[in-house]
């Protein structure tokens, strides 16, 4: 709970920053934050991906994207109230929302009554592996993760050709 | 008592619909292209959030099957916000080169100041 108030003063503090760099950085502890929910929220497999990824390698890509533009941001123009505006009623409907959702922590959620059970009952006798995730993401739901190396293999595509064509340009 | 126990359950909730918010409010309201990129990240990790908390049950332990503990998180939710992580990087990734292409064309990375220079 403590971490979660925390992530929200984070992302106040990138709302206000003007200064890239700032802003950047504060992402980067955003992100760490969010690894150590992620972690009390027994999901330590993806608290691994994201304190690597989102911390790491996503850091360094900004950082990276932001030495070849512009360090600071111009003050926003155009008005701020419509913005606001949109943000509040999509919180509103939101929290409306909130109400059919179950409470944190239980047990008789419909998510816990279908899927889930059975792949942990049953990782050991079909893959033989221990821990759960790594075999349905490799086993039960693979072609998922094959279509997820096709999604990285055009996003390198894409930014080899738009990256050579600037290239050719300043030749 | 019964509104704050009910306030404390809900509390994942509240706190995802205010990253989610202010990221849908940065990408709106910035115009800066880096920040948007920012604000489309805050969006995409209050996402993995709502996802997660569900699948935790409290006095359960992370799904690696041992005989000592029986009750388990819910698996599903980790495997999808595992794929969810590696694509978001990937699109990050190429907004990010597509930003450094506009700067080159432009020499800003500010919308409004794009905006008129298509005009002249």
């Amino acid at each position: 709970m403590i971490l979660l108030t925390l992530m929200a003063i984070v992302v106040i503090g990138i709302i206000r920053f003007k200064n890239l760099f700032n802003v950047i950085i504060l992402g980067s502890i955003y992100s760490f934050l969010m690894a150590s929910i992620l972690l009390v929220l027994d999901a330590v497999d993806v608290a691994l991906t994201e304190a690597s990824v989102g911390a790491g390698i996503s850091t360094v890509l900004m950082l990276s994207a932001l030495y070849l533009t512009k360090r600071n941001e111009n003050p926003p123009i155009h008005n701020q109230i419509w913005p606001l505006l949109i943000a509040l009623i999509t919180g509103a409907l939101l929290v409306f929302g909130t109400y059919g959702m179950p409470d944190f922590g239980i047990i008789n959620t419909p998510i816990h009554n279908h899927v889930g059970g059975e792949y942990i009952a049953r990782s050991i006798s079909d893959t033989g592996i221990q821990n759960v995730v790594t075999s349905v993401l490799a086993s039960y739901r693979g072609f998922d993760t094959l279509g997820e190396v096709t999604v990285i293999f055009t996003a390198a595509i894409g930014i080899i050709a738009i990256l050579k064509k600037t290239k050719k340009k300043v030749k | 008592m019964l509104i704050i126990n009910q306030f404390i359950a809900s509390y994942n909730y509240f706190i995802i619909i205010f990253l989610m918010i202010a990221g849908l409010y940065i990408v709106v309201a910035r115009g800066n292209m880096i920040k948007k990129l920012i604000g489309l990240s805050v969006f995409q990790t209050s996402v993995y959030l709502l996802y997660i908390s569900p699948g935790k049950i409290i006095g359960g332990t992370a799904p690696i099957i041992n005989d000592s503990y029986t009750l388990y998180s819910n698996p599903l939710p980790h495997v999808l916000i595992l794929t969810a992580i590696v694509v978001g990087i990937a699109t990050l990734a190429l907004g990010l080169s597509l930003t450094i292409r506009i700067n080159e064309e432009f020499h800003t990375i500010e919308e409004d100041e794009i905006f008129n220079k298509e005009d002249l």
